[in-house]
């Protein structure tokens, strides 16, 4: 993955915690909002390294423990070992597949505030649930099956309009061309 | 199968996060101001974009139409300074009757405005941050309201904005007074996760008989919210543990879903 591809994971990382906060998405419609950091960590996943995982991982955690009433910190773990476990079988993955980045994402926004409220609950934090907690959840996970297809697209146009272009091969054979010349 | 390296990054984030998870109160408040405060430009940018189209809606507005407003504005004033004369007039007869009576002289609240200026991104929160901060004065568990009603109170303070945590989040229990004969006490309770106007009135006693629509007001106990602030009012109620207390719904009168200014309550 290209440098600017990789500082662009952050900045959206960033912007997404930014636009979760501070604007109302699905939030008044649906009654949740979605996050978009599990989508975030299934491209990672498949394409980054395992230190822009991580770090992904811990900036995004932190980005999204700030605003939140969250002790800071409690969201890195849920978002890493979600990536870890995509990132060791992302050879087996057929990510090209818009079918197959849906999924991953619903699994990962599946996975990834279930894992953040399980830690808080052992924390002894006394969260807002309920029966339509569930609810809440499956607005994430459709949210976040949406979601990945169009991050992986976007990363994708803006990886190639900056990284190196592959040069296509061509059937031309210098050796074999066949010169005109005079009888 | 996990490599080595897994394992070791695996070890890495994770001794992160607990470092993390592990620092005193004190600090984690200073790392959370420090993150926070690297959205404050972007927060500063929305708010002007936001802005934007009513400037210009100000713009495209008819000038029969700012008359019409002048004049339905004056109006208004008007009868305003009369229910202030009359309201002046009260209060002057009320604090006339306490000192007869040698009761204690209530205080007026102070209010300072403030613009809601993000949402908490969790779903098992109800928070939100504001435009106020202990540099305007602001400390922790100071009442906020709207015009309608009570909305919450300040969990966490930082310099240029504070967190507030609104009524039916678990961390805001609010002891209510019901207008009824009885003057039944009970505490507001999270309730209607989905629904932002619902909150629990809980630990009331087993005889207690409510009417839907009786207002719902803050007791004036635990020293956080002063008496008589509008809560809601009862939607129903019902018998927990074979009649041992009773339970009610209270629909808000604030609209906590959908807050963009609050005031906060100085003491």
């Amino acid at each position: 993955m290209s440098k600017p591809n990789t500082t662009l994971i952050y900045v959206t990382a960033f912007l997404a915690v930014f636009g979760q906060a501070s604007l109302p998405g699905l939030r008044e419609w649906f009654g949740a909002q979605v996050d978009l950091l599990p989508a975030l960590i299934v491209y990672a996943a498949l394409h980054a390294s395992l230190v822009n995982l991580g770090l992904l991982a811990v900036f995004g955690g932190l980005f999204f423990d700030s605003l939140s009433a969250n002790p800071l910190g409690i969201t890195i773990l849920p978002l890493f070992v979600t990536g870890l476990v995509l990132f060791q079988q992302r050879d087996l993955i057929l990510r090209d597949l818009a079918f197959a980045q849906g999924l991953l994402g619903a699994a990962a926004s599946a996975v990834v505030p279930l894992m953040t409220v399980l830690l808080l609950l052992s924390a002894g934090k006394p969260l807002l649930l309920g029966w339509g907690s569930l609810w809440q959840w499956a607005v994430m996970i459709a949210g976040g099956a949406v979601a990945t297809p169009v991050l992986f697209a976007v990363f994708n146009g803006f990886n190639h309009a900056f990284d190196y272009k592959l040069r296509s091969e061509s059937s031309f054979r210098p050796d074999r061309e066949i010169r005109r010349s005079r009888i | 199968m996990f490599k080595q390296k897994h394992f070791l990054a695996l070890g890495a984030v994770t001794l992160v996060a607990l470092l993390f998870l592990s620092l005193p109160q004190r600090v984690t408040a200073r790392l959370k101001l420090a993150v926070g405060s690297l959205f404050l430009p972007l927060s500063s940018l929305g708010a002007t974009a936001q802005q934007l189209p009513a400037d210009l809606a100000d713009d495209v507005l008819p000038r029969r139409e700012l008359l019409q407003q002048i004049s339905r504005l004056q109006q208004e004033n008007q009868q305003l300074k009369v229910q202030a004369l009359q309201a002046a007039t009260m209060g002057l007869e009320n604090e006339q009757l306490r000192d007869q009576l040698r009761w204690q002289r209530q205080t007026p609240w102070k209010i300072k405005l403030a613009n809601v200026v993000m949402r908490d991104p969790a779903n098992w929160w109800r928070t939100v941050q504001i435009d106020l901060g202990s540099d305007s004065g602001v400390t922790e568990n100071l009442p906020v309201l709207t015009s309608d009603g009570l909305a919450g109170r300040i969990a966490a303070v930082w310099p240029t904005h504070s967190q507030v945590v609104l009524i039916g989040d678990p961390n805001c229990r609010v002891s209510a007074l019901i207008n009824n004969p009885a003057h039944d006490i009970g505490v507001v309770n999270a309730d209607g996760i989905l629904d932002n106007t619902l909150a629990d009135l809980t630990y009331l006693s087993g005889t207690a008989v409510l009417k839907p629509g009786e207002e719902v007001v803050t007791s004036g106990l635990g020293g956080v919210f002063p008496k008589g602030i509008p809560i809601g009012r009862i939607l129903d109620s019902r018998q927990v543990e074979f009649g041992l207390y009773t339970e009610a719904r209270v629909k808000l009168w604030a609209n906590l879903g959908t807050l963009e200014q609050v005031w906060v309550m100085f003491r």
